[in-house]
């Protein structure tokens, strides 16, 4: 059985536990059998959060934390300074940070070989599509570049159908763009 | 049949209660209650279902109106969470003394102090003699399949009590995993018109409902009360075969996992049971005979069944989400241990007390657990026959 785990570090309020969402729904439509959870605290807006998932191509029995995670995911770049973001991941996990830095300056801040670190301005590319920075959404189109974990056609049909059920088709498209944009836009070494 | 979905133990709860679309839903609709209530009203607000939804100013304010409701005829359900259940506890004994099959979904959550939100069950033990069918849940899957079957157990005529179906707090009501609904009709079709008996609105036929009762009956009613406790095992059976033919998916009085020849097995209720599981895959793997008794019900307790599936393991571990602060032990450890007091022959049994308040379980606490009991079950020696995991020195 393979499992993927996921771990997001994002501060409430930029919809990390909403993007996990998406993820677990559009790895599900694939196939995959999914699981999404935040920590859950004192909810303040702004205070740092971790999210994760996990995805499986078998059922999933283990309710424990993902405390090893292959993939992290950092949604406020800010949290490099003050949360450690790479605690238990193994050498070869893969990071995707949201910050106009390099890949390299970012593999720098986290100490890891920027082998593995990618970055995409997640933050500018909402501000484009949206006029309003949720970078969640974008990060998730990056994420189907750099992982592999889902299908860039999966995950805009996944979220548009959600989307249509509450916005109007304007907002719907500003996803979705975004999402592409992040696709192309997201920087390796 | 039926529809994959991802979403969480709350919302998938709350979409059975909408299925069983019951004539009445009384709840305190805030924290410590869970999402269930509120994804719930929203169902109400939108037309998706008939229920008559009282907002209650407490706990025992809604049971005591899902008491009212049930004693009139009613379908009712509830929920709750934590000091939600500890505040309803009067009046979860005259939901069950009256035989009133009100249907309750439970997150099960710490009780202060300290103050903490999150999962362990004991809540759910505080409500263990209250007369009352409890059920507990792996997954939402496993919440979302007993609440639907709870109403089928509860109405039955050989038993007429309530039922409480519990999930994990957070691990399991808050997190999102893959799952599959039934469809509207079949969940309809499945649990059927509500069986009422002697309703207080049959005013043809008037009726006298919790008078006063001394040394004359009491005690008879109470041996009722006993009898479809006994009856309600046969029961819960009864439907689970018919809910398999359903969704194809098997229930019974417990789960016995890899346990049919297993040497060491550990006992654990709720999600914890999922992450036993994934040891026991990976220890079978390696020639270890490593099992679990998942209870499902802990009341009607099925003692005899629970020999019978334990008698040959040679040691036992019973791990408790709540403890009964008795100072020897959680409260399904005298329950398992008793069980087995009868059998011709019987494990070496241990009591772990785990993640209260949430703390998790990983992996590798049931790797130790496991290695303990192959220690002793090697030795025939228990070194330390109750205890702490999980937790600091």
């Amino acid at each position: 059985m393979a499992i993927t785990e996921v771990r997001w570090h994002a501060r409430a309020g930029q919809g990390a536990v909403t993007a996990a969402k998406v993820l677990a729904e559009a790895t599900m439509a694939q196939g995959a059998y999914v699981q999404a959870f935040p920590d859950y605290g004192p909810e303040r807006m702004g205070a740092p959060l971790r999210a994760y998932n996990r995805i499986s191509d078998a059922p999933l029995t283990m309710h424990c934390a993902v405390t090893n995670p292959s993939v992290v995911i950092i949604v406020d770049s800010s949290l490099l300074d003050t949360q450690d973001v790479t605690e238990g991941t193994p050498e070869d996990a893969l990071f995707l940070v949201n910050t106009s830095y390099t890949p390299a300056k970012a593999a720098k801040k986290l100490g890891r070989s920027v082998d593995h670190v990618y970055t995409v301005d997640a933050t500018q590319i909402s501000i484009d599509c949206l006029g309003r920075p949720i970078p969640n959404t974008p990060l998730l189109g990056a994420l189907a570049r750099i992982s592999g974990l889902v299908k860039l056609d999966v995950l805009l049909e996944d979220l548009a159908a959600n989307l249509k059920k509450k916005f109007p088709e304007k907002i719907v498209k500003g996803n979705t763009e975004s999402v592409e944009r992040a696709y192309k836009e997201v920087k390796t070494k | 049949m039926g529809q994959q979905v991802a979403m969480t133990g709350n919302i998938a709860v709350a979409n059975a209660m909408r299925q069983i679309n019951p004539d009445v839903c009384a709840a305190y609709p805030i924290t410590p209650s869970t999402e269930i209530m509120q994804q719930f009203s929203n169902f109400v607000a939108d037309g998706d279902v008939k229920t008559v939804l009282v907002p209650a100013e407490s706990e025992h304010s809604a049971m005591s109106a899902c008491i009212g409701a049930a004693a009139a005829g009613g379908r009712v359900m509830t929920a709750t969470s934590s000091q939600g259940m500890a505040l309803m506890w009067e009046m979860l004994y005259i939901a069950a003394g009256n035989r009133l099959p009100i249907v309750l979904a439970m997150s099960n959550r710490a009780l202060s102090a300290p103050l903490n939100i999150h999962g362990d069950t004991s809540d759910a033990m505080g409500a263990r003699d209250s007369g009352w069918i409890q059920f507990f849940s792996e997954n939402a899957q496993e919440a979302y399949d007993n609440l639907i079957q709870a109403i089928r157990i509860a109405e039955h005529m050989d038993v007429r009590l309530p039922a409480m179906v519990g999930m994990d707090g957070f691990i399991i009501s808050h997190s999102i995993e893959s799952m599959t609904l039934l469809d509207d009709q079949a969940v309809q079709d499945f649990i059927g018109d509500c069986i009422t008996h002697m309703p207080l609105l049959d005013v043809d036929n008037p009726k006298t409902f919790g008078p006063l009762d001394l040394q004359d009956y009491y005690i008879e009613h109470k041996r009722q009360e006993y009898e479809a406790m006994k009856n309600a095992k046969g029961v819960i059976v009864e439907v689970a075969k018919e809910f398999t033919e359903l969704s194809g998916r098997e229930y019974g009085l417990f789960e016995a996992y890899a346990l049919d020849d297993a040497e060491i097995a550990i006992v654990a209720l709720n999600s914890a049971a999922g992450t036993i599981k994934t040891v026991i895959d990976e220890l079978r793997s390696t020639g270890v005979r490593a099992g679990l008794l998942k209870p499902r019900v802990f009341r009607p307790f099925p003692a005899e069944e629970i020999a019978e599936a334990l008698s040959h393991v040679k040691a036992v571990c019973v791990m408790d989400r709540a403890d009964g602060v008795n100072g020897t032990g959680g409260p399904l450890f005298p329950e398992f241990r008793s069980a087995l007091y009868d059998a011709p022959k019987r494990p070496l049994i241990i009591n772990r007390i785990f993640g209260l308040g949430g703390r998790d379980l990983g992996l590798h606490h049931v790797r130790d657990v496991y290695g303990e009991l192959q220690k002793i079950a090697g030795t025939g020696k228990i070194e330390t026959l109750a205890g702490y995991i999980t937790v600091r020195n």
